[in-house]
């Protein structure tokens, strides 16, 4: 069983339906016990970073997933979600994270000339670094998924498991052991982000 | 490297695709779930339903299927038409679409796109805009093209920008449905207007009308069409196939 984590944050409708559609039995809940008894946990959140960390702080689930996912649990971020696991971000502002991977969440605009759009939206390809992720397990190098952001995670290199080029190299996805995290929408990205899903929700704990 | 997105446009009168043809290995072309999944799997960026429904029975109908829709399909939803408040953002957002467009409604409420924004994102507010020249000038149309606004077109895409709307969808009433191509000279007026992704509607025929959009106008991010990939004079993996061998950048 896999667990969406519920902290009012986002429209988990497609995330829902693209994991019953990999086969997995999907639950999404607030509830650390039926958190603890699943086998993979996936953090979505769409929307500003300050609000997400507040409630995720308030509702005292921050603790409680700091420590599954130290556990050995497979644990997915996804958007938001996987910017909650660096330790800080500079949207509007500055503000904690759940500090799982090292490194900052910064605005694209500067990074990347100024002809390019920003939020980054459409279709990107993937470019793979490092040692073959298990996450990409059933997918390849340059495949495209779908973006939506307007700050990246910076200052991981080396937990980058992916980048696309988009004027500059940004940051699509991390790891650190079984901790990840997707910049992008797998949920949106067809037949890849699928596959994605899918090796995520095969994944094993410690 | 991002690529330029193809968007085939369903439009639903209570619960059913108005216009279509046949397509191989597709048992009910009305079906809105059949053809979009159709369309996913022939590589569709992005599909917009534009719900024409006019009675609330019709309406439900059309959540019902949205719901359906994005049970299995998984690329980006945008859904219009009915859209005049935050609740039928709600509404339409929570059972799977990602990107909402408004048109009247956001002229005859100017704070709705505000206030969406704020509640959902920039990234889920698209502004569609029907665009046409009236004496050299051009004009915005409400009601489905059938009433001129008076308002300047520039301007109001501009403020609703400001106002937060993440995309642009830009309808040339002048070129709609004459399938001699994309309006280019209103497109180009647009892109050098505002800085978030355009999407352009109206006027494509063939594929050579997309290959002359992306090549002309670096600026514009996505093509859309309806009618032409419905009645099957355009194959979308034909079209996405002639973009890549022409080095616009397309998702195979």
């Amino acid at each position: 069983m896999v667990a969406i984590v519920d902290y009012g944050v986002g429209n988990l409708f497609s995330l829902k339906s693209s994991l019953k559609a990999v086969g997995a039995e999907v639950v999404v809940t607030a509830d650390i016990e039926v958190l603890k008894s699943a086998d993979q946990i996936i953090l979505p959140g769409v929307g500003a970073f300050e609000d997400a960390a507040k409630k995720l702080r308030e509702s005292g689930l921050s603790e409680k997933l700091i420590s599954l996912a130290k556990s050995g649990k497979p644990f997915l971020g996804i958007c938001l979600g996987m910017q909650l696991l660096f330790e800080k971000s500079y949207e509007y502002g500055e503000h904690e994270g759940l500090g799982l991977i090292k490194g900052n969440v910064r605005p694209i605009e500067g990074v990347i000339p100024e002809e390019y759009k920003i939020p980054h939206i459409g279709w990107n390809s993937l470019s793979f670094k490092g040692e073959k992720s298990p996450l990409w397990k059933y997918i390849n190098d340059g495949d495209y998924v779908y973006f939506v952001h307007s700050y990246y995670a910076a200052d991981c290199e080396k937990n980058v498991i992916a980048d696309s080029e988009y004027g500059a190299r940004l940051t699509a996805a991390v790891a650190d052991g079984n901790i990840f995290g997707c910049q992008f929408h797998p949920e949106k990205s067809g037949t890849v982000g699928l596959n994605i899903l899918k090796a995520f929700t095969e994944m094993k704990g410690e | 490297m991002i690529t330029k997105r193809i968007i085939p446009c369903l439009d639903v009168r209570d619960g059913r695709v108005v216009k279509g043809v046949n397509f191989e290995g597709l048992r009910d072309v009305s079906s809105p779930v059949e053809l979009a999944k159709y369309y996913s799997s022939c590589g569709a960026d992005e599909l917009v339903f534009y719900d024409i429904t006019a009675s609330s029975d019709g309406r439900k109908l059309f959540t019902d299927i949205l719901c359906e829709t994005a049970k299995s399909v998984f690329i980006p939803l945008t859904v219009g038409g009915g859209i005049n408040t935050v609740a039928d953002f709600d509404r339409v957002l929570k059972c799977g679409a990602d990107k909402v467009s408004v048109n009247s409604g956001a002229i005859r409420n100017p704070d709705l796109i505000y206030e969406a924004a704020k509640l959902y994102g920039d990234q889920c507010v698209v502004i569609s805009a029907d665009v046409k020249r009236v004496d050299g000038v051009f004009r915005v149309f409400a009601k489905g093209g059938r009433e001129n606004t008076g308002l300047e077109a520039i301007e109001w895409i501009k403020r609703c920008v400001g106002n937060g709307a993440g995309e642009v969808v830009l309808n040339s009433i002048d070129t709609d449905g004459v399938k001699k191509g994309f309006d280019l000279e209103m497109l180009d007026a647009v892109c050098n207007a505002v800085s978030v992704p355009v999407i352009a509607s109206g006027g494509a025929g063939c594929i050579d009308d997309f290959i002359t959009l992306f090549k002309t106008l670096d600026k514009v991010d996505a093509g859309l069409a309806a009618s032409i990939f419905h009645f099957g004079e355009v194959k979308i993996s034909d079209l996405k196939a002639e973009m890549a061998k022409a080095n616009i950048p397309t998702r195979l």
